[in-house]
């Protein structure tokens, strides 16, 4: 379990980045950050595995500050996907797969079998093993991303727009990927969006953040939508108009739903 | 061109290879000072470079040591050194070392600031430390600015090497001023060829390893993008990443 | 000081004949490099062919140059030609590859814009792609007359006059002061130099911060991304 107590961080030219933040992102879940740029949402990301140090307030991983631990260490334990993969370009894939547990001190072989078995577990061939990531499609590298961030069966897995750069067709693939490999491995994860429909589709917990990094409502999907906090979180969501405004309109004797632009969106079957 | 068959009867002279101050004496006094100025310079310039490339502070004040150095007349401080220090191989040992700096210092700080800052960002969030941050993302990635420093130091080195047997007996430069005196154009124009060919040899050389120290994955992104972008990446798309505690 | 101010018309004299020497070597090496520059950027395989040869002028110690020339252009050692020869030489090494990598700044698109509102092949490189790689082309420039001032100053070992006289005299006669004068002078006539160059180019590329380096550039790139 992670845990923010009254978290802000203000940076050293004065710009509050999160403001007097609670939340808890429950274990074993996926927990999705969303909102603008500017909401504070990937700061509050690099506060758990300490990228960026909270100015005020705590952050606890099971009950511990994240304050007492050793940035390195704690950081070696929590896996990490960033965007654009960030993946070390001179490595061969096996090898970024492979470097945080060779730098934990696991054995080289022991190190890369276990990469390789990773390589499955993201859904990509074997022989990629040992291309370079520039020989790799955008959507290959983000799986090698996911794998690396894996590789030490972390149990908190950090995820920092990690589908931001990838044209939707392959987005829409690895967002069906990670819910099936969530469905596997129960990581607790944090993933960063600023699109509220990856948000709903992969968030067991959807935080909406606003500008000024201030939590506007954190909630389960379908709460949020029932339920929307106020008016920016309404606006956010789209919950009275587009493709979330649906309405039931009976065609042929069948109930057909259709959004608010009279597209249909499915049949209503029970 | 005749001028130019002297100059080269002159270094094909067997008389010209033996005894003090042969060709062969020459040049070796002119590689070993080169040398070990290269590695004095070295140990003084590639450190704090390095140093200023990981951590971005000081760039400002660094990249005003490294200009100002380079606007210094070489002339003017060999022969200031030579007074100061007098006849023999201190003073030249000195004004090389500190006109060999700037190229060594930007090269350094060049080379580890030209990584993406999205990689090192990667390399922090995975649990590397600093110094592993530096040895296995930083300099392989950096490490062809850095060999080009390397690369312009030496010439540098090698062209003042030339000019300093105007205030020491030594090195390749004696020629030049031995036929300038005695009105031996062709001793200047032969000693001229040797130092040229000398700085072409060591630049090839350069060259050879500046393409040796590409990393493999780099190479192969430069290949595959060729046509589509320019050959350095560009640091200037995506997000800036201004967030981190280096420690 | 004493020193100075008893010879102040000699260091006048010979800064003037420094100038004489340096500024026409710089003017003519920008002028051959762009288009050269230009050909490189424009035709790929020309690009490694010229860079090389640029890169082994470069390579060529200076002193050497001096006394290698005047068998190829019939001058003599101690003629100023001589000296200016050389240093174009070397400018045209250091400007080439700036320019080059100054016009491959200018953005594609910006390139396409202007064939499409109809610039013709000669219009579009005087009216779009020169100015847009000016202030690149600035900094070589710059970069080549902190380095020509500086080696002109080397003619002076092989009887070419200049500020380098100080050097040759007071290393000769013992006079530290002379020295000390020579250099601070050099470096005063670089920075003059680098000045009145920085001056031209804000009044010709009034729209850019001459000093706006490319790490500044791309800067305000990101933000532009960051914004849209």
């Amino acid at each position: 379990m992670i845990e923010f107590r009254r978290v802000t961080k203000q940076f050293p030219d004065g710009t509050v980045a999160v403001e007097d933040v609670d939340i808890v992102m429950p274990p074993h879940k996926t927990t999705v950050l969303v909102g603008s740029s500017g909401s504070g949402k990937t700061t509050l990301l690099r506060m758990i595995n300490r990228m960026v140090d909270p100015t005020g307030g705590q952050v606890l991983i099971d009950g511990m500050d994240v304050a007492t631990q050793d940035p390195v260490q704690l950081r070696r334990g929590i896996g990490y996907v960033m965007q654009n993969s960030g993946l070390l370009p001179h490595r061969k894939v096996i090898d970024n797969v492979a470097t945080v547990p060779l730098l934990r001190g696991v054995g080289k072989r022991e190190a890369y079998a276990h990469a390789l078995e990773l390589l499955d577990t993201v859904g990509l061939d074997r022989s990629l093993a040992d291309r370079y990531p520039s020989q790799l499609s955008g959507g290959q590298q983000q799986r090698v991303g996911v794998a690396r961030g894996l590789a030490v069966d972390p149990n908190i897995l950090l995820m920092d727009e990690p589908f931001g750069a990838v044209d939707p067709i392959v987005r829409a693939e690895l967002q069906q990927e990670l819910l099936r490999l969530q469905g596997e491995l129960g990581k607790t994860v944090v993933f960063v969006t600023h699109d509220i429909d990856e948000a709903f589709l992969l968030g067991d917990q959807v935080v909406i953040m606003q500008q000024g990094g201030k939590i506007s409502q954190a909630a389960s999907p379908a709460e949020i939508l029932a339920h929307p906090a106020d008016d920016f979180v309404a606006d956010f969501v789209g919950a009275d108009r587009g493709k979330r405004a649906l309405h039931v309109t009976e065609v042929d004797g069948r109930n057909v739903v259709v959004d608010a632009d009279g597209r249909p969106a499915g049949v209503l079957t029970s | 061109m005749n001028l130019f068959f002297d100059g080269i009867a002159w270094i094909l002279d067997p008389t010209n290879w033996t005894g003090p101050g042969s060709i062969p004496e020459r040049i070796g006094q002119h590689l070993v000072i080169s040398a070990v100025v290269l590695v004095i310079a070295s140990i003084i310039a590639l450190p704090v470079g390095g140093a200023v490339g990981h951590t971005g502070r000081g760039k400002d004040l660094s990249v005003m040591v490294s200009g100002g150095l380079r606007a210094l007349p070489t002339l003017g401080v060999l022969t200031l050194f030579a007074l100061w220090l007098g006849i023999g191989l201190q003073a030249p040992i000195i004004a090389l070392v500190i006109l060999a700096i700037p190229p060594l210092l930007a090269g350094a700080y060049a080379g580890l600031e030209s990584v993406d800052r999205r990689t090192i960002d990667a390399a922090r969030a995975m649990g590397m430390r600093e110094g592993q941050i530096v040895g296995r993302v930083e300099l392989p990635l950096g490490m062809p600015i850095v060999v080009g420093g390397i690369r312009s130091a030496t010439l540098q080195i090698i062209a003042t090497a030339t000019l300093a047997a105007y205030v020491a007996d030594f090195g390749l430069g004696r020629f030049i001023f031995a036929g300038l005196k005695t009105r031996d154009y062709a001793e200047m124009l032969g000693g001229s060829i040797l130092v040229i060919i000398l700085a072409l040899v060591v630049d090839g050389c350069f060259a050879i390893t500046q393409r040796l120290v590409v990393p493999a994955g780099v190479r192969a992104a430069m290949a595959t993008d060729l046509r589509s972008r320019p050959t350095r990446p560009r640091a200037a798309v995506g997000r800036p990443i201004t967030e981190g505690n280096p420690e | 000081m004493n020193w100075l101010w008893s010879n102040l018309d000699l260091v006048g004299e010979l800064m003037l004949v420094h100038l004489a020497l340096s500024v026409p070597a710089i003017i003519l090496s920008f002028v051959i490099s762009v288009p050269i520059g230009w050909l490189a950027h424009r035709y790929r395989w020309s690009r490694g062919v010229l860079l090389s040869l640029c890169g082994l002028l470069y390579a060529i110690p200076s002193l050497a140059l001096f006394v290698a020339l005047p068998p190829i252009t019939g001058l003599s050692l101690r003629s100023p030609l001589n000296l200016v020869i050389a240093l174009t030489l070397y400018g045209i090494a250091v400007i080439v590859r700036t320019s080059a990598d100054a016009f491959d700044s200018v953005e594609p698109d910006i390139r396409q814009s202007a064939t499409a509102v109809g610039y013709s092949a000669v219009g579009r490189f005087w009216g779009v792609e020169l100015p847009l790689a000016g202030p690149v082309l600035l900094s070589g420039v710059r970069v080549v007359i902190v380095s020509t001032v500086s080696l002109a100053t080397v003619g002076a070992v092989i009887g070419v006059p200049s500020l380098g006289s100080l050097f040759t005299d007071g290393f000769q006669r013992g006079i530290q002061a002379e020295i000390v004068t020579g250099i601070v002078a050099t470096i005063v006539l670089a920075l003059a130099l680098d000045w009145a160059s920085v001056l031209i180019g804000r009044l010709l590329l009034p729209w850019s911060r001459p000093s706006a380096s490319a790490r500044r550039l791309s800067v305000a790139r990101v933000e532009r991304v960051d914004a849209a």
